[in-house]
């Protein structure tokens, strides 16, 4: 249990981190960001909303240190301002409608990634020095040496454009309205299959050499020689024994993966004009909607550490030297 | 063979031998040594990449090699142009997050203790904050340009370096020769200069090849967002601007192959030229393939297994 809770300790610690860089980010730069929209935005932007703008940004007269707590009181009640582009939905508001889509893209690739990656690895580390295990690590050094959104945006041209065989963008067609019917579910998946099997394949690599490499070192070992001694059936000491090992540290990469993947889905989305969070905070850029964009990035790195936080848990139960109670 | 003889000898002769008899470094240097050229005299060889030279999205054609863009420029100008920021970004970056990882890391992994638990926090937090959504915040905040992109790059990716080569300096504290120079009373500076980073050249070289792979692609992924300097011509914007012109739903693949075919040449370039480095610096390879030659000429088969070092013996 000590081991969960200083990771815990270690998660709150960078969420705070993250809040402190989103408060002082907007003070370090010079002039009064607000003020700066408020000239952007001219007519467009009442009174009212400079003020709501000045208030979002913490921006009173208060001595920075007041200004510093009020910010974090209001982070802590989910309150994180209300959205210039968007005005006056919340910015809380916003993101919601964009987290669904991005956590669907980025969740099924990094699963999909890691279990077929997985299994790829185990099989190319027990034929070791076939043909799979002389050919794969070197075409993914080659897909690995191009920028991903660059191959997902050779895919959309090649399977989408030129073959018309997936859709060239959005999460759903127009004329269909979100509903829980198979033909919706259909035309959802129609549209998600071309960004999920782009990141899955840019990532594959990483799992199968990392499996790779851990299965060959764990079917070196004594208890691996002992099981295939007594003759037990090989599906069985592979699996059971040598791959429950060997999975650990693909485990612990699992975390830091997800936030890899929920980062890259910004170029994800915006290559294949998906309306997630990516899409959301780079429209929030260009519009220079700071608060947007700064919700964004909170809303980012707390799904990042929740999903670190998961990942140590499925670790601690995974693995029982971490509970074995240290002195 | 004389492997294990030119091993001793450094200096630029070395590197230059070392390159020359590594096939992949020979083909990495080529690759590498071909793009800093284009960098370099690129820009006066193809004229302004901002004039309107044509018909818009024109496939390539005699008068332009590489087709035009949205915009009637022409895509060989607006690569080769691009070429110049792009390897400056990527080479500067490289070698500043690999200073400042080494200044953290060897730090941490040298004192230990306190000092090691407060910078380990430090680089355990900026590796578990999500990279590309933190480089677009600081990023919009800044005026747009390349100084901007090349400073949020440096933010965020100086934290795997740090994390790499604080193991590797905790593992060289351990070794005997450290000990002795920490009881004959060198100085902590002089200790870290020249005892440990010279053992950590060939992973220190490593890093600053990782850290430009990174930096480039990285850099061109900000820009295609749309936060570089939309104005200037690097390889990010002009993958930005084929998007803008809708080069996917026209069917203009030229104005963004080019690009993506440079990022990954110059990534790969990197990549063969680093297992050549690795053949200077690390002595552990050199004797093993003198110890691989001679088994070989003895008509021995080499498994993976080979012990390496019998080969003085």
């Amino acid at each position: 249990m000590r081991y969960l809770l200083r990771r815990l300790g270690f998660y709150l610690i960078a969420a705070w981190v993250a809040l402190t860089i989103n408060f002082f980010l907007p003070r370090l730069m010079p002039g009064d960001p607000a003020t700066a929209l408020f000239a952007r935005f001219k007519g467009r932007l009442s009174p009212e909303a400079l003020q709501a703008l000045r208030e979002a940004f913490g921006l009173t007269d208060a001595p920075l240190w007041k200004q510093y707590f009020t910010y974090l009181a209001h982070v802590l009640q989910g309150d994180f301002g209300t959205s210039v582009t968007y005005f006056p939905s919340s910015v809380g508001s916003v993101i919601l409608t964009g987290l669904i889509w991005t956590l669907f893209l980025a969740g099924t690739a990094v699963i999909l990634s890691f279990a077929i990656g997985t299994l790829i690895g185990i099989a190319v580390a027990w034929w070791r020095g076939g043909w799979a295990d002389t050919i794969l690590p070197a075409f993914f050094a080659f897909l690995g040496a191009f920028p991903y959104f660059w191959l997902a945006m050779l895919a959309l041209y090649v399977l989408g454009f030129d073959w018309g065989l997936f859709p060239l963008g959005h999460a759903y067609s127009d004329d269909l309205t979100p509903a829980f019917t198979a033909e919706f579910i259909v035309d959802v998946l129609r549209h998600a299959a071309l960004p999920i099997a782009t990141v899955v394949i840019a990532t594959l690599g990483g799992w199968v050499l990392g499996m790779r490499n851990a299965m060959i070192s764990v079917l070196g070992s004594d208890y691996v020689a002992l099981a295939r001694a007594k003759g037990l059936p090989p599906g069985r000491v592979v699996l059971r024994y040598a791959a429950r090992n060997a999975l650990l540290p693909s485990v612990t990469a699992f975390g830091m993966a997800l936030g890899f993947a929920l980062g890259g889905s910004l170029l994800t989305e915006i290559v294949f004009s998906y309306p997630g969070q990516g899409y959301l905070l780079v429209q929030a850029v260009r519009n220079q909607d700071y608060p947007l964009m700064q919700g964004i990035f909170l809303v980012f790195t707390l799904a990042v550490l929740g999903a670190n936080f998961l990942v140590d848990v499925v670790y601690f139960w995974l693995d029982p030297r971490t509970r074995e109670v240290s002195s | 063979m004389s492997g294990a003889a030119s091993g001793r000898a450094t200096g630029l002769m070395a590197w230059w031998e070392a390159i020359r008899r590594d096939r992949k470094a020979t083909i990495g240097f080529v690759l590498l040594a071909g793009f800093v050229l284009l960098g370099l005299v690129g820009p006066w060889l193809v004229g302004d990449p901002d004039a309107m030279v044509g018909v818009p999205l024109q496939p390539p054609s005699w008068a332009h090699w590489l087709g035009t863009t949205g915009q009637g420029q022409d895509v060989l100008a607006q690569t080769v142009v691009g070429t110049r920021v792009s390897l400056l970004i990527g080479f500067g970056v490289g070698l500043a997050v690999v200073a400042i990882g080494s200044l953290l890391g060897v730090t941490a992994g040298y004192f230990g203790g306190r000092v090691d638990g407060v910078l380990s926090m430090l680089i355990n937090v900026f590796l578990v904050l999500p990279g590309l959504p933190l480089a677009i915040v600081i990023a919009a905040y800044l005026p747009a340009g390349p100084l901007t992109v090349a400073f949020v790059l440096v933010i965020t990716g100086w934290a795997w370096n740090a994390r790499v080569l604080r193991s590797q300096t905790l593992m060289l504290r351990q070794r005997d020769f450290i000990a002795a120079s920490v009881v004959s009373g060198e100085s902590h500076l002089r200790i870290i200069t020249r005892e440990m980073l010279p053992n950590m050249t060939s992973l220190l070289l490593a890093q600053v090849i990782g850290g430009t792979i990174y930096a480039i692609g990285a850099q061109v992924g900000l820009e295609f967002l749309g936060l570089g300097d939309v104005s200037a011509v690097t390889w990010g914007t002009n993958l930005y601007w084929a998007t803008n012109d809708s080069a996917l739903l026209t069917g203009a693949w030229w104005t963004f192959v080019p690009t993506g075919l440079c990022v990954a040449l110059v990534g790969f370039g990197l990549v063969m030229l680093n297992s050549g480095f690795d053949e200077v610096t690390n002595p552990r390879l050199q004797q093993e393939r003198a110890w691989r030659a001679f088994l070989l000429g003895a008509g021995v088969p080499v498994s993976r297994s080979t012990p390496v070092a019998i080969a003085h013996e």
